[in-house]
């Protein structure tokens, strides 16, 4: 497991409160992980938060899912 | 911070929606000044965030609260009444806004979101103060919050430009309404900070970087800060106060132009 996606990992569970093991690359934020409507922009701030990058509206949208926002934040670091 | 600032003194907090918030620190201001304090939040999501919040600084005054609904705040004010008597001040930290809307031009603001923008950000404050002023038997301060939007034009604030500058006339006329039983009404202009109700305006990390680089103190504002100047306004430090929109925002107020030592900013 990378760097980033052990760090993506870590906001994840703490934020939604869930096991490590469900968050999976394919788990959904909403539909898998039980997160609400606020849910999803507080993991966004604090992914940018964390790595020091900014995520537009327009990208945040498209994050769905938990490997959605690990290849946004390594594509955004890189 | 003193601890008796606050001591002995009751109040109710609307709009706590996460540790972000500044009405979280203005809460946790006054709690650390020795005051009890009673939240208000609006549905299920924001319920789940207040009362841990609320827990951690002892408090299970944990009520539910649409402003847009009169049974609603009838009810939170009914609820207050029966656990306190009275109340000493308010901190109204609400406003509402289609997201859609703070982003492209003022013009183009929609009849509906403009209705319901200044509804929810603007009447409510009357609204509650008309309840407040009930269980300020002893007097009282109530707070709201505001920002530079209403004064000058901020790129995207647009149509809650607007209904800040009519939140902070409303503070002026509630302050002379109020004024006789010795119930304060002020606001806070604050600087940007960024919280979960900015995450919906559009380009927020640009104006962040705008105001640290151009503002006389040459950094933004924390909620702590915010917190602490609400806590003068909200007790007897500020009794001689009312009327007022305060600006705790770095002094970005004064500026007229780009400081010449500000670099560019990457959007």
């Amino acid at each position: 497991m990378s760097d980033i996606t052990a760090r993506v990992k870590a906001i994840v569970v703490e934020q939604l409160g869930v096991e490590e093991e469900k968050v999976n690359e394919q788990a959904s934020f909403i539909d898998d992980l039980g997160a609400d409507s606020l849910d999803t922009v507080e993991l966004v701030m604090r992914f940018e938060e964390e790595f020091g990058i900014e995520i537009p509206d327009d990208a945040a949208e498209k994050i769905q899912t938990f490997g959605d926002a690990v290849s946004f934040i390594e594509k955004a670091q890189a | 911070m003193s601890t008796a600032l606050m001591a002995g003194k009751r109040g109710l907090i609307m709009g706590v929606a996460n540790d972000k918030s500044i009405a979280w620190g203005i809460a946790k201001a006054c709690a650390d000044a020795g005051a009890e304090i009673a939240f208000s939040y609006q549905g299920e999501a924001l319920k789940k965030r207040v009362t841990p919040l609320a827990a951690s600084i002892g408090s299970d005054a944990v009520y539910e609260c649409d402003v847009s609904d009169a049974a609603s705040i009838d009810a939170l004010f009914a609820a207050l009444e029966e656990r306190w008597g009275k109340i000493d001040f308010l901190v109204h930290a609400i406003g509402f806004s289609d997201k859609s809307e703070l982003r492209g031009r003022y013009v183009d603001t929609s009849p509906e979101n403009f209705r319901t923008t200044m509804d929810i950000s603007v009447y409510s404050f009357t609204s509650v103060c008309q309840r407040a002023e009930k269980l300020m038997t002893d007097g009282g301060s109530c707070l709201t919050m505001t920002y530079y939007g209403a004064e000058k034009v901020m790129p995207h604030y647009n149509v809650m430009g607007i209904a800040k500058a009519a939140l902070e006339a409303s503070v002026r006329y509630l302050a002379e309404d109020l004024g006789k039983q010795g119930i304060r009404v002020n606001a806070i202009s604050a600087g940007t900070i960024k919280t979960l109700a900015a995450s919906g305006i559009g380009d927020f990390r640009y104006i962040m970087k705008w105001n640290e680089y151009n503002a006389p103190l040459r950094r933004t504002v924390t909620q702590e800060e915010v917190g602490n100047s609400a806590l003068y306004l909200l007790s007897d430090m500020g009794r001689a106060v009312t009327g007022e929109v305060h600006h705790v925002d770095a002094g970005y107020h004064v500026v007229g132009m780009k400081a010449v030592d500000a670099p560019d900013i990457e959007k």
